[in-house]
């Protein structure tokens, strides 16, 4: 019954490391459904961060397809993928990748400023999401002011901002300690109860029990793929 | 019909994205800039080194070229005084002739110089010769009551105020009855009235010079510069106390023949004219008539006792030299825009490693290439554009201290800061371009996993 947001299919990567090819995906077909919870796990090396870049548009798949939404993005070109990120992706990394100039609230609008959304409007909604992750009284400060912990929730209030279409975290509480790992994970609980799409990738089964789908990656093939009750 | 139609909507429909794009893009454009200063700030000194060559190169050539400017202005000013109209004639002593006056035990009169034949000649023989104002110039002593001062006399026609621009102060120049009639009548310049008449007016008073009396029918307006051309009769750099009487005058009362009391013993020269200025109708045949009467000079006079200035020409080699400077400027600005624009490429090829990660983030966050090239290149050029406004701002200065302590005129135009900001502005973009590229260029992947 819920629709599926982005789907890839059949879809390998190969790197050329000089005359050495090296296929890291081999043929990774996977639905994605709107409102799905979906943690990735793998041992080290497997594909997974190879994944969640041509899910996220950063990179394209050496063969297969992959739709977003709609749209199949092995058809697109670079301005064009930059304007899918932009409007329809939210990202979140491991190691948080905060504008270092950039005041928390000025991050948060990053992505409307990309959008092309007026000054007004990124404000209201980038306020909005700050309180909403509970940094409402950090708005004018910069990223080196912060703990890890608040650091990532600038992340996730900016990787809400452009209300995109699937959220993609990589190991997003990897450089956390499990107190401020627990809180981004509360987060994505309300998130995932909001109904949005979220895919997290983590090394941890405990994390992944949270999760409403759970996707294991081994040799760059889909493993197991278990939905939860 | 359909045409038409598609016509319409899509000009309606340009006008909706213009409309919602317009303020949008500005806003884009001056937090770009804002985004752009915060990190030129974030390195302060590393900047300002950087745009140091761009700040000197604007600085020396709005500094130079206003020295320059000054200068040729200064020297146009003087020939302009003397008549861009004018050729002006003098005579010259030649030099044999100094030799040979002190060895002689017998004193002998020397002749040399212009005589009124030569003037004839040119009068006649030149077509658009408007005026001749001939002059003869004799140092001596001018009395009045117990002062007195040794001044140039000249003798000259009545045209002279005009053909030289030099104004009246009060009274009148002498007329020209009283030329015919060799009156002694005397129009004495301010020097002379302010060193003679301290207290009082010096009109209808008299003056002595050699026993005789003149009167004294106006003064002249204190000149400007001391363009009057150099005295005849020895003095040379004083100041240009002068007296003018009629120039048959001063034939009838001083004679052509000259006695001058040397180291040697008594000296005599025979000068018929010392100098005569001579004015042409068209301006644009001042240089061809002033070589005719230096070919008419050559063929009347055995030596070159005799000299030929031609102001226009004097004009025109100052705005040569004027440009020669404008050249030399140009190169320097040049040599030190392309020096100031590689340490802007280098200083922004930096800056694009070190941000490789900001690039990363950015790109993942929607930006385009274009985003990234228009962030990189308004850094440089607010860079590259600051360094010229910290080079105007000098340029500027450096011109006024040098007017303050060494008294030259010197002269900034408007389109000398203009185009020195405008070129250190295109420096920005053009030494820009290539690290900006480079930036937007990078794989958003491998930028992320940069360091
Ligand atoms: N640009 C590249 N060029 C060559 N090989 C690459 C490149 N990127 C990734 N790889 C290789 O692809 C494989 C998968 O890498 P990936 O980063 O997807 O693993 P991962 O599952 O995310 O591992 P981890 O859990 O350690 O993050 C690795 O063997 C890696 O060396
Ligand atoms: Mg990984």
């Amino acid at each position: 019954m819920d629709s599926v947001v982005a789907s890839v299919h059949d879809v390998t990567k190969t790197y050329l490391m000089g005359e050495l090819a090296v296929q890291v995906l081999h043929g990774i077909s996977i639905d994605f459904y709107q409102g799905d919870y979906i943690s990735i796990m793998g041992p080290s090396g497997c594909g997974k961060s190879t994944l969640m870049n041509i899910l996220g548009c950063l990179d394209q798949p050496t063969s297969g397809s992959y739709f977003l939404g709609d749209k199949d993005t092995s058809l697109m070109n670079d301005n064009e993928l930059s304007a899918i990120r932009g409007a329809r992706l939210g990202f979140i990394f491991q190691s948080y990748n905060l504008i270092p100039q950039l005041t928390v609230l000025e991050n948060i609008e990053l992505p409307l400023f990309y959008q092309g959304h007026t000054e007004q409007h990124s404000r209201r909604i980038a306020t909005e999401l700050a309180d909403r992750v509970g940094l409402g009284d950090r708005l004018h400060h910069r990223p080196f002011e912060l703990s890890g912990g608040q650091q990532q929730r600038v992340a996730i209030a900016r990787a809400l901002s452009n209300d995109p279409l699937i959220i993609l975290a990589d190991e997003p509480t990897g450089n956390l300690d499990s107190k401020s790992g627990a809180e981004i994970l509360k987060l994505f609980d309300e998130l995932h109860q909001q109904g949005k799409t979220l895919i997290m990738v983590t090394h941890s089964d405990e994390l992944a029990e949270r999760s409403q789908r759970q996707i294991r990656l081994r040799d760059g093939r889909v493993e197991s793929d278990d939905r939860l009750s | 019909m359909t045409d038409s139609v598609n016509h319409a909507t899509a000009a309606s429909a340009l006008q909706r994205l213009t409309q919602h794009l317009r303020p949008v893009y500005w806003t884009r454009l001056r937090k770009t800039a804002e985004v752009g200063i915060k990190s030129i700030q974030a390195h302060g000194l590393r900047s300002l080194l950087t745009v140091l060559g761009i700040v000197i190169g604007v600085a020396a050539v709005i500094s130079m070229l206003a020295v320059s400017e000054g200068a040729s202005f200064e020297a146009q000013q003087q020939f302009r005084a003397l008549g861009s109209n004018n050729i002006i004639i003098k005579s010259v002593k030649p030099a044999s002739m100094e030799a040979s006056g002190g060895s002689n035990m017998r004193p002998q009169a020397i002749s040399y110089g212009l005589t009124y034949e030569d003037i004839l000649t040119i009068q006649q023989t030149i077509p658009g010769i408007s005026n001749v104002i001939p002059s003869r110039i004799i140092k001596k002593d001018v009395r009045h009551l117990g002062r007195d001062i040794s001044t140039d006399v000249v003798g000259t026609t009545v045209d002279y105020p005009i053909s030289r621009n030099y104004n009246l102060r009060s009274g009148r120049f002498f007329s020209a009855d009283e030329m015919l009639a060799q009156r002694n009548v005397a129009v004495i310049s301010d020097e002379v009235a302010s060193a003679l008449f301290p207290m009082t007016n010096p009109l209808g008073e008299s003056i002595r010079i050699d026993g005789n009396y003149y009167n004294i029918v106006g003064v002249m307006e204190p000149e400007a510069y001391s363009n009057l051309g150099r005295s005849q009769a020895g003095s040379s750099n004083a100041a240009p106390t002068r007296i003018f009487i009629p120039l048959s005058a001063a034939r009838y009362r001083f004679g052509e023949t000259l006695v001058r009391q040397a180291a040697s013993g008594v000296e005599m020269e025979t000068v018929e004219l010392h100098e005569a200025i001579i004015q042409v109708e068209d301006q644009d045949q001042v240089e061809a008539v002033g070589q005719i009467i230096e070919q008419i000079l050559e063929r009347r006079h055995r030596r070159v006792d005799y000299a030929v200035e031609v102001p226009l020409a004097l004009i025109r080699q100052a705005e040569e030299s004027a440009l020669r400077d404008q050249i030399v400027a140009g190169a320097i600005a040049g040599i030190s825009l392309l020096v100031g624009g590689i340490g802007i490429m280098n200083i922004m090829l930096a800056s694009v490693t070190e941000r490789t990660r900001e690039i990363g983030i950015r790109r993942a966050l929607g930006a385009r290439k274009q985003d990234i090239v228009q962030q990189f290149l308004i850094e440089a050029v607010i860079l590259s554009g600051v360094g010229g406004l910290i080079g105007v701002v000098i340029g500027i200065l450096i011109p006024v201290v040098i007017s303050l302590f060494w008294g030259m005129t010197t002269i900034v135009t408007i389109t000398a800061p203009l185009l020195a900001f405008s070129i250190s502005a295109l420096i920005g973009v053009v030494f820009g371009i290539y690290p900006s590229i480079r930036a937007a260029n990078m794989d958003p992947v491998e930028a992320l996993r940069h360091a």
